[in-house]
């Protein structure tokens, strides 16, 4: 097992004696359920737990935080967007046009970041004022670990402008801590330097410019001999700073709010055009020099030693570690891998790193009730475990609403998960057929191509038909359209609604022809074939004749096949006795319709044809 | 070139919608309301886009929308309405429908009247009140109608306690959206792609007209009525289809548009330039119809002489794949006559895009990006 990089925290739970009582647990996607149990640790088990509550544990509060949400939505937007131009990144433009989407990236947090201060400010109390500050600083220290990565390994600067962009690091990211006294030291002599370096325009090659700054350095080393400064020991101190005299800038330490503020001045007046690979010897004496064996480093210390290292996984891992969410790493690690620069290393899990992060990130906005649609745009872009991923997570957000149902369901059919969409729509066609919304359940159904449950939905309306003795919802049966053919239980129904129209129009002879078909057709289910027979009845018993002879003799035959189908009773039971009864008078009554209907139809036939 | 300020306000807009404007006044809009969904606390929250005087090059508080006050909501804010200048009608996924009151004078906004069950579920399951979410509130001061999950169609008038009229068991599917056409006639869309006409003075619970569309039977989302000619109406379908329908005339659709990709879940005709219309979609884009045309013989989208409706089903109109697909040659056989401008007024392909609202020249929208679009120049 590895070695645990850091003492693990303790987290107390409100309400549980937990010296007293012992809690059991389990893990869910993104947090721990907790309860107390009533077991006792020393004495017998006791009946009733004193806390009555269960609680959820979460390591992640980020993802609750009212601001850091426009963090989630608005680097969302630039993830998604970067995806998409992926292909058209091409040539010498790509570089260009990553560094804009990392300022993209790096503009989101700033934003984020003032607001979050401005609520700091404004706080009422000072425990969330507290609270506040310390995300921003969080936020800021993040913005200044991507700005280096920007540096080092997306705009790859060369030696020369490499170290321009270091002193706007750290202008950056030093005058916005403290205001004036930095700039004395950090600004009036780089801009003296600017003019001198001439950009942006910069038509010098790295070598005519160390030969104009080595002139103006021994330049300044004469003066330093000479005396000349000798009356100010301010500027003789400046002087020494400005030759890169590594002692006389440590007295200024207090100015130097850090190692590599210290570490860039330094770089300024001693190695200018320093190389990317030179960096780290610098970077590691610098914060050697600075923490003066006094401290020792802090996990941002550590973080940015491997940036000027250039070991991005060390990099990628320490941030991990130290950041509670992963929505850096992610999205850093995304934008470096379309930068080229990780290698394919699989991780013990058989995915890459980058896919692992964004993994991590996208189950973390699941677990929230509501980034779980931006959680969705993340899993598309991991081609290995992605979809499984989402397959798996789409199923257990809870609907509570049609609305968000049918977001859902959109989200699976646009990516051809037909198995969660037929399962998500059986649950909601349920849920309808439970609160007698039939119309719904059908139209559930008919979504997912269930033709199961259409089947059931109509048998639901033709049990309510045979228990009422009418039909409810005759706007849906009337105006089933072309979703009749879904399933034949389905089609039986409609065709049965069509008999009763017809019936009540009075055109008897297709309603005839209509009912007879529904049972020669086997269509009709086997259980309401009495129903149907008994509807017949009053068109057999009508003056005139309806049905003919044929048809009569095929009404016979599947009454002598209904009745001969009937098991014999075994034993005799006083209800079932009564049933019987019924069932004998109908089926009676029935043969004798269709006899005397038999008869008047040959007669009619007969006599017909004979004139 | 339409300037659009968005905005990323850390919660789900359902509803946007413009407060109205005094009658006859010259004033612009200048506050709009949102309902939130989703969260597990939702608001409903004013915002205002009043200028402050404060323009800079920087842009970034030319525009800006500011909130001014907002209050908890319990439930998903399915459907919002602006009742008058000062109430707000929300209609909540926990079947309660409330009514909002705006104090100008301290910003706040409190509850002023609630019925917290104007829509449940009494299924033989349930062995209570299950409830059921409210869907769509149409509101003529003082009544209000609303519909739900249900299938129930309430009217409320405010200050009374108890619903003037309730229709129980309207439709056996969901309705999902409602508004009026003549003041004692409402329409309702329903999820198995049916419109029905409504008429409050008759005394049965059976509707007074049902239109549909042959072939499938797609659900549809939302309805809006043509703001001068009272039996024109648009719909919106499951599957991005734009309807407009002639309720005077048979059963069937004037024309049929093929617009999104997914649900199209608002349609607005423009309130005083009804040739525009405006449609937002869980496609993630906002379109904006220009129906009018700068040839003399200015058309409009209603067709005179239209006996004959004709209509493309989807397969036809399938060819050509892209956005700016589409749309139909109803009636006429002059195509440059009857062109419709179609423009997506928003800059990337977000989120679903939830709500719309268009009121003189402003045009407000949110999404499930957690943003909020306006734009204050919609006929630059």
């Amino acid at each position: 097992m590895e070695e645990l990089d850091g003492e693990p925290t303790v987290t107390l739970i409100p309400g549980v004696n937990s010296k007293k009582k012992q809690m059991c647990f389990d893990w869910g996607p993104g947090e721990m359920l907790v309860c107390e149990t009533s077991f006792n640790k020393k004495e017998k088990s006791e009946t009733a737990p004193n806390c009555p509550f269960i609680y959820i544990i979460w390591k992640d509060v980020d993802v609750y935080s009212h601001i850091l949400r426009k963090l989630f939505n608005e680097s969302h937007g630039i993830f998604v967007g970067l995806q998409r131009i992926e292909e058209e990144l091409t040539g010498k433009s790509r570089k260009a046009q990553l560094v804009r989407v990392s300022k993209n990236y790096r503009s989101v947090i700033r934003a984020c970041m003032e607001e979050m201060h401005q609520f700091a400010i404004a706080a009422k109390d000072p425990a969330s004022g507290r609270q506040f500050s310390s995300q921003v600083s969080i936020l800021s220290a993040m913005e200044l670990i991507w700005n280096l990565c920007e540096i080092l390994f997306i705009e790859v600067a060369p030696a020369g402008p490499l170290l321009l962009h270091l002193l706007d690091w750290v202008r950056l990211h030093v005058c916005e801590v403290d205001s004036l006294s930095a700039d004395v030291l950090g600004s009036e002599n780089p801009s003296k330097h600017e003019s001198f370096w001439n950009l942006p325009g910069n038509t010098q090659t790295l070598t005519e410019l160390e030969l104009k700054w080595q002139h103006w350095r021994e330049e300044c080393e004469r003066h330093l001999q000479d005396g000349t400064f000798a009356s100010s020991p301010r500027l003789e101190s400046l002087c020494k700073i400005m030759l890169g005299d590594e002692a006389a800038l440590l007295e200024q330490k207090e100015l130097l709010s850090n190692w590599y503020h210290f570490l860039v001045t330094r770089l300024l007046y001693s190695h200018p055009t320093v190389k990317p690979i030179d960096l780290h010897f610098y970077a590691q004496s610098s914060l050697d020099m600075f923490l003066g064996g006094e401290s020792s480093p802090e996990p941002l210390d550590n973080i940015l030693m491997a940036a000027f290292e250039f070991d991005i996984h060390q990099v990628i891992k320490e941030c991990s570690i130290a950041l509670s969410n992963w929505w850096f790493v992610a999205h850093l690690t995304d934008l470096l891998d379309h930068c080229r620069l990780l290698q394919a290393h699989n991780l013990y899990f058989g995915s890459n790193m980058r896919e692992f992060l964004l993994l991590e990130y996208a189950s973390g906005l699941f677990a929230h009730h509501s980034l779980w649609q931006l959680g969705v745009d993340y899993f598309d872009y991991c081609p290995e475990l992605g979809r499984v991923s989402l397959e798996l997570h789409i199923e257990r957000i809870p609907l509570n609403t049609e609305r968000k149902a049918l977001k859902v369901l959109r989200i699976c059919e646009q990516r051809q998960m037909t198995e969660q969409v037929r399962s998500i729509c059986k649950i909601l066609a349920m849920k309808a057929v439970r609160n007698n919304r039939l119309g719904s359940a059908l139209s559930w159904s008919i979504r997912a191509k269930d033709a199961a449950f259409a089947t059931l939905v109509s048998d639901r309306f033709l049990r309510d038909y045979c228990e009422r003795g009418c039909f409810s919802d005759l706007d849906l049966i009337d105006n089933l359209g072309p979703a009749m053919m879904l399933s034949d239980r389905l089609t039986f129904l409609g065709k049965y609604r069509e008999f009763h129209r017809l019936y009540g129009e009075k055109r008897f002879g297709d309603a005839a022809s209509l009912l007879l078909s529904l049972m020669t057709s086997q269509i009709a289910p086997r259980s309401f074939w009495m129903t149907l027979l008994t509807d017949a009845l009053p068109l057999l018993e009508q003056k005139q004749v309806i049905f003919s002879a044929e048809q009569t003799y095929e009404l016979m035959r599947c009454l002598e096949d209904l009745t001969s189908g009937k098991p014999e009773r075994a034993d005799p039971d006083a209800q079932r006795l009564q049933d019987d009864d019924i069932e004998t008078t109908k089926v009676e009554m029935l043969r004798l319709a269709l006899a005397r209907n038999l008869a008047r139809a040959i007669i009619r036939e007969g006599s017909l044809e004979g004139s | 070139m339409e300037e659009i300020y968005a905005k990323f306000v850390s919660q789900k807009i359902s509803k946007t919608r413009w407060r109205p404007v005094p009658p006859g006044s010259l004033q612009t809009a200048e506050t709009f309301a949102t309902g939130s969904w989703d969260n597990e606390e939702n608001y409903v929250s004013l915002w205002s886009i009043g200028d402050f005087g404060n323009l800079d090059s920087d842009g970034g508080f030319e525009g800006d929308h500011q909130l001014l006050c907002d209050i908890k909501h319990h439930g998903d804010v399915m459907d919002l309405q602006f009742f008058d200048q000062e109430r707000i009608v929300a209609a909540s996924s926990t079947g309660c429908v409330t009514v909002f009151l705006h104090h100008p004078n301290n910003q706040t906004l409190s509850v002023n009247q609630q019925w917290t069950t104007a829509h449940y579920h009494t299924g033989p399951g349930s062995p209570s009140y299950s409830s059921a979410p409210c869907t769509g509130i149409v509101c003529d001061n003082p009544e209000i109608v609303t519909v739900g999950e249900d299938g129930r169609i309430n009217l409320f008038r405010v200050d009374h306690k108890e619903p003037v009229r309730t229709i129980d068991n309207a439709d056996s599917s969901t309705l999902h959206a409602v508004t009026f056409l003549r003041t004692p006639e409402i329409l309702t869309v329903n999820s198995i792609g049916q419109l029905k006409i409504w008429d409050f003075r008759q005394q049965g619970n059976e509707p007074s007209q049902i239109l549909s569309l042959t072939g499938d039977r797609v659900p549809l989302h939302c309805v809006d009525r043509h703001p001068n000619q009272q039996h024109v109406v648009a719909t919106g379908g499951q599957d991005g289809m734009l309807s407009i329908w002639d309720v005077r005339q048979g059963t069937m659709p004037v024309s049929l548009l093929k617009a999104h990709e997914a649900e199209m879940w608002e349609v607005h005709f423009h309130p005083s330039n009804p040739d525009h219309l405006f449609t937002c979609s869980e496609d993630g884009s906002l379109w904006h119809w220009d129906a009018s045309t700068d040839v003399p013989e200015k058309s409009s989208l209603f067709h005179q002489g239209g006996r004959t409706s004709t209509f493309l089903s989807h397969t036809i109109s399938n060819q050509a794949n892209v956005h700016q697909s589409l749309i139909s040659s109803w009636l006429s056989t002059d195509p440059a006559k009857d062109r419709i401008e179609i423009t997506s007024l928003l800059p990337n392909r977000t989120l679903s895009v939830n709500s719309l609202d268009v009121l003189g020249p402003c045009l407000v929208c949110g999404t499930d990006a957690e943003a909020i679009y306006v734009t204050r120049q919609l006929f630059s």
